[in-house]
């Protein structure tokens, strides 16, 4: 989100079903207003079309950082057995890729699930200790949200954003602030 | 908007339920005290105790204290090795195989099982490591620059392939069951009451909120964790046969053995999930989330996996006798019927019969049944290892050095003693981790659940006039009551 200040004061449209949710998330963008943050009990499917959000790129660092794996075992164990220190087992030669192909896959699915994981991590925020801004406790447990950044807009466009939520089935609207560091 | 699925099939959650039931029934057992929990953690703490005691016995008196001998240098220790790696791959098939393959039945129960996983593996673990005897010098199986030389592992070996798969199974186990987590820690958070435990869980919950973001990517990384726990839990079974197919042990060197591990895996670790969840469903209350169809679709994975290890027992058998090999032919003719019969006995009668029941439906749905046959192979399971790993040591290629394998006090309880570890850490888990993956139940909620059934149903009784076969099934009868 950059180092910009963050806006304190919200507006929280509630919805208790993902159908009508999904809906109202198209009514609401069709009227051209921004959708500040979106929050959801579980995966819904179809909320990023809904939402215009881009596909996310993970899987190619997954890729990126496998392709990593694959080649650091390869390498690796070919400058052990062949150039370091080689030794004679048992006749075999020196360079054993079928040898080599249980180690390298492994190591690239470590690579891989590792670089992925702290990649997640890193992109979505999540440090053990941080302390997010919770919009609504119940968007954990059964409720959809969407919040409105209303700093510095007019009372009129806030009514617009709140009768939006409430014609599109919203099952409560509400203002959210937060003090300063919150 | 979400996936089709047909209104005959059985439900996957029952009950009245809504969002917000589910939140207080799936978190509700980590809230309250059960004086039944403290007991059972009092005497699997003990037992841990005691394994705990009897590997420093073995560290300090030295490996002289279990029962092996010159001719039988592998016995219990890597029978349990075996055995508890075995049980761990249930549950890296119900996360990822069953992901992949879009089978809704493995929300239920993923969650315990992949704990089941990690608990499984640490215990495996213990035993190759205190089995090298100097403890302390384990890390010498790690390739790192040393003054020797230096001298490297041998990368031709398959004990060595074994500590890259299982040290990789379990870190990757690790992150799929944790990433799953987050946002259920987080769904426990915003419940909590208490400031310290709305702490601890935000920091178990790395600070997950749930924005569209942070879902779009979990969902893609749980799919590609799933995609690549797949080839990896086949692989490390795989690698764990290689230790033995590779030898020129007659009994030991056979190409059957990747599959035929891999099978017996799903099929102990499927019967230890289902020994563990009939428990945690009852105490728990969570009947209406871990069904009776939940049980039967294990059922009948263990029906395909106990036969398939079956059809591998006769192979073996069958290849010994067609190869006209004397030693092998030796090897098992002594394993059927040699000294340790009673043995394969016990494998062929748990693993092979006792599973055949759940060709008949209510056998696979019966509880007691289901719990009384989970149990059987749990103990045919380790017998198979044992099987495999001491009767072909025991008689070898010279008559003067054949031997017979008695286990020591310290033999056995390390093998109980790692029972009580791993209890005490399902335990622990089943008290203070949510048990059944809120985010993903809710997630199957309007496709499968008991109610979103009902709902649709009387939609379509509105429009053509009475809806005949849900009421058959049973479907509408709960709704009509309320």
């Amino acid at each position: 989100m950059g180092a910009v200040k963050q806006s304190n004061n919200f507006v929280l449209g509630l919805w208790d079903h993902e159908e009508v949710f999904l809906h109202a998330i198209e009514h609401i963008r069709h009227d051209g207003l921004e959708i500040y943050e979106t929050l959801t009990p579980f995966p819904v499917h179809g909320l990023e079309e809904a939402l215009g959000y881009r596909q996310t790129r993970l899987h190619t660092a997954g890729f990126l950082f496998g392709a990593t794996g694959t080649t650091l075992a390869l390498s690796f164990m070919t400058w052990v057995m062949a150039f370091n220190y080689p030794l004679n087992f048992g006749g075999k030669p020196y360079w054993p890729l079928p040898s080599f192909i249980p180690i390298t896959f492994e190591l690239t699915v470590l690579f891989s699930a590792w670089g992925m994981v702290l990649t997640y991590c890193v992109r979505n925020k999540l440090i053990p200790g941080y302390v997010p801004r919770i919009y609504e406790p119940r968007t954990t447990d059964d409720r959809f949200a969407l919040v409105f950044d209303i700093e510095g807009k007019s009372s009129e466009e806030i009514e617009k954003i709140k009768s939006l939520c409430n014609g599109n089935g919203a099952v409560e609207v509400k203002n959210r602030t937060f003090k300063d560091g919150e | 908007m979400h996936a089709y699925e047909s209104d005959f099939r059985e439900p996957l959650i029952n009950g009245n339920k809504n969002y917000t039931i589910i939140t207080d029934e799936l978190v509700g057992p980590t809230e309250k005290t059960y004086t039944g929990w403290w007991l059972l953690l009092i005497i699997f703490g003990c037992l841990a105790g005691l394994f705990v005691f009897c590997l420093s016995w073995t560290v300090f008196f030295g490996i002289g204290v279990w029962g092996l001998n010159k001719t039988i240098d592998w016995a219990w220790d890597i029978t349990n090795f075996v055995w508890w790696i075995g049980i761990g791959h249930a549950g890296t098939l119900i996360s990822a195989i069953l992901l992949l393959f879009r089978q809704r039945f493995r929300t239920g129960i993923n969650r315990a099982a992949e704990a089941m996983t990690i608990f499984a593996v640490i215990c495996a673990g213990m035993f190759p490591v205190f089995h090298m005897g100097r403890v302390w010098n384990a890390f010498f199986i790690f390739p790192y620059p040393n003054t020797r030389g230096p001298l490297w592992v041998n990368f031709n070996s398959p004990l060595l392939w074994d500590v890259f798969a299982i040290s990789t199974y379990f870190s990757v186990s690790l992150l799929f069951w944790y990433s799953g987590l987050m946002p259920d820690f987080a769904t426990i958070r915003d419940r909590a009451k208490g400031k310290y435990r709305k702490m601890i869980y935000n920091i178990l919950s790395f600070g997950w909120t749930g924005t569209a973001k942070q879902w779009q990517r979990f969902e893609s990384l749980s799919l590609i964790l799933a995609g690549l726990s797949t080839p990896l839990v086949l692989s490390v079974h795989t690698i764990v046969s290689f230790d033995f197919a590779t030898s020129v042990i007659p009994g030991w060197h056979t190409t059957i053995f990747p599959p035929y591990f891999v099978a017996g895996a799903i099929f102990s670790g499927f019967a230890m999930v289902e020994t563990l969840m009939l428990i945690v469903r009852k105490v728990f209350k969570l009947e209406d989330y871990i069904t009776v169809n939940h049980i039967e679709s294990m059922n009948k994975i263990i029906v395909l996996t106990g036969s398939i290890v079956g059809i591998a027992y006769i192979t073996e058998l069958f290849i010994a006798w067609y190869s006209g090999y004397m030693y092998e032919q030796f090897a098992f003719y002594n394993r059927a019927l040699g000294k340790y019969w009673w043995a394969y006995f016990m494998m062929m009668s748990c693993n092979v019969l006792s599973p055949q029941a759940y060709w008949f439906k209510p056998a696979r749905r019966n509880l007691w049944v289901t719990f009384g046959l989970s149990i059987f192979v749990n103990i045919g399971m380790w017998f198979e290892r044992f099987v495999i790993i001491v009767t072909s040591l025991a008689d070898d290629f010279l008559v003067s050095s054949w031997a017979y394998f008695q286990p020591t006090w310290v033999d056995i309880a390390i093998f109980i003693g790692s029972i009580g570890l791993f209890m005490t850490l399902f335990l622990l888990f089943c008290r203070f981790f949510p048990v059944i993956a809120i985010a993903e139940v809710k997630s199957i909620f309007r496709t499968s659940s008991a109610t979103a059934k009902a709902e649709r149903a009387k939609e379509l009784g509105q429009s053509s006039g009475g809806f005949v076969g849900l009421t058959t099934f049973g479907i509408l009868d709960k709704d009509a009551k309320q």
